[in-house]
């Protein structure tokens, strides 16, 4: 279980518990957190779910996989702490984890 | 203008079977779609990935399930209209005329969005003065490669379309290759060659480096570049091209005047149809209570579309039920004995 929060572009702030093995995207999407499209559905297929982690939690973070990166290259605006929040699994550790969303996804 | 009982927007796995179920009742369609080949998601997202949950198919790839469709409705001859995309809805007489933007005309009783989470288009700059010169400089795509010759071209994008066409251009064009981080996604040999060309100089390569602005007047003169730390540069550019893989947007349905709920179309689960009259909504686009985003829910929803669609083209006949496995007539139409 981790505590997760949520920050639209124009400072709103949500905070949801989140159970392990979920992800930081089915979150947003179940929660009806705006901001997150995910239009793929998580299959890293699309750039819709990118988020900017908080800045001292991005190396807590476990490392991209394999072609993240990749998709990240088309997202809006990607920048040094840009994630696919659809690859940021929940668990204890994520604990407190605070995620922004970029100004639009496509 | 072309006449027809249905027109299908999307070519992917729900609008194909919907082509399927329309033939096998006895009616014609015309199927439209932005991509220039029949798939949709399966064919642009994950034409390699395996899928588990068709039903009776243990396992396919978006790939395979495309071809068994495209072979499922064969015998029914429909048309496609590829790379072309629907943008203006009117009425007339009871009827729909679908206009796309290549200029093609449709009259038909009956309109069924098989549009998935929209039409995939190119990801465009952020830069709102990208605006201003989009589609004379600023390019997503090329058509005519000998504009560039001689040309200052600036291109951003880290994947094989970025890659292959600044080696290309390169040849005839003094080009520089932009991107955001140091690696690259496209093909090794691209990449090798990349590398060899910025060192002979042939290349200007700028990698963690993203577009701020472009400038000029009547014509694009320069573009300006920053670095993750905000160092920025400015290159002279004729022509500044993006590649940034594709996007899906709703596009010019969103003005059709059907009710929407975020970005999906909400439908009467008895034969989806829409807030309007014979324009019916199926798969990833539509939504009601309990809506799964699976193929099989695709299929489903475009048999009973189907049905939906008979009542306004056929309105002096009665619907009769009918098993594949026991119609002749059905048997007729998909010209086996």
């Amino acid at each position: 279980m981790a505590k997760i929060k949520y920050i639209e572009h124009n400072g709103k702030e949500h905070e949801i518990e989140l159970l392990n093995g979920f992800s930081v995207m089915e979150g947003a999407i179940q929660n009806d957190i705006p901001g997150i499209d995910a239009d793929c559905g998580g299959g890293m297929s699309c750039a819709t779910c990118h988020v900017y982690v908080k800045e001292d939690w991005y190396d807590k973070l476990p490392k991209k996989e394999m072609g993240e990166d990749d998709m990240l290259d088309q997202a809006y605006q990607p920048k040094k702490n840009s994630r696919l929040s659809c690859q940021l699994i929940v668990s204890d550790q994520l604990d407190g984890l605070v995620v922004y969303m970029p100004e639009k996804q496509v | 203008m072309i006449k027809t009982d249905v027109v299908i927007v999307g070519a992917g796995p729900t609008g194909l079977f919907c082509a399927h179920q329309l033939g096998i009742i006895g009616l014609k369609c015309e199927i439209v779609d932005n991509l220039d080949k029949i798939g949709g998601q399966c064919i642009e997202l994950y034409p390699d990935k395996p899928i588990y949950d068709i039903p009776a198919v243990p396992e396919c790839t978006g790939e395979e399930l495309t071809n068994n469709l495209i072979e499922q409705i064969r015998p029914f001859n429909f048309n496609f209209h590829l790379n072309d995309r629907v943008n203006k809805l009117s009425s007339e007489n009871e009827e729909w005329i679908v206009k796309t933007t290549n200029g093609k005309e449709f009259h038909s009783p009956n309109v069924v969005i098989a549009g998935g989470v929209g039409s995939f288009e190119p990801r465009k700059f952020p830069t709102k003065s990208a605006e201003k010169f989009d589609g004379t400089s600023v390019l997503y795509s090329i058509k005519d490669k000998t504009i560039f010759k001689d040309k200052s071209v600036a291109i951003f994008g880290g994947g094989d379309s970025a890659l292959d066409w600044a080696i290309e251009l390169s040849n005839t064009s003094k080009v520089s290759l932009i991107h955001r981080r140091d690696e690259f996604r496209g093909a090794p040999a691209s990449v090798q060659k990349i590398k060899e060309l910025s060192e002979k100089n042939i290349i200007n390569l700028f990698t963690k480096y993203s577009i701020k602005d472009v400038k000029g007047n009547r014509f694009l003169e320069e573009v300006e570049i920053k670095s993750e730390e905000g160092e920025s540069k400015i290159l002279k550019a004729d022509y500044v091209l993006g590649f940034f893989g594709l996007i899906m947007q709703l596009g010019p349905i969103a003005e059709w005047g059907l009710n929407l709920d975020k970005k999906a179309i909400p439908v009467n689960t008895e034969n989806f149809e829409t807030n309007k009259k014979g324009i019916f909504a199926i798969g990833d686009i539509c939504t009601y209570p309990g809506k799964l985003k699976l193929i099989l829910s695709g299929f489903h929803e475009g048999a009973l579309a189907a049905r939906g669609c008979f009542k306004y083209a056929r309105p002096n006949e009665k619907y009769r039920f009918e098993f594949t496995t026991a119609s002749n007539t059905i048997k007729d139409r998909l010209g086996v004995k």
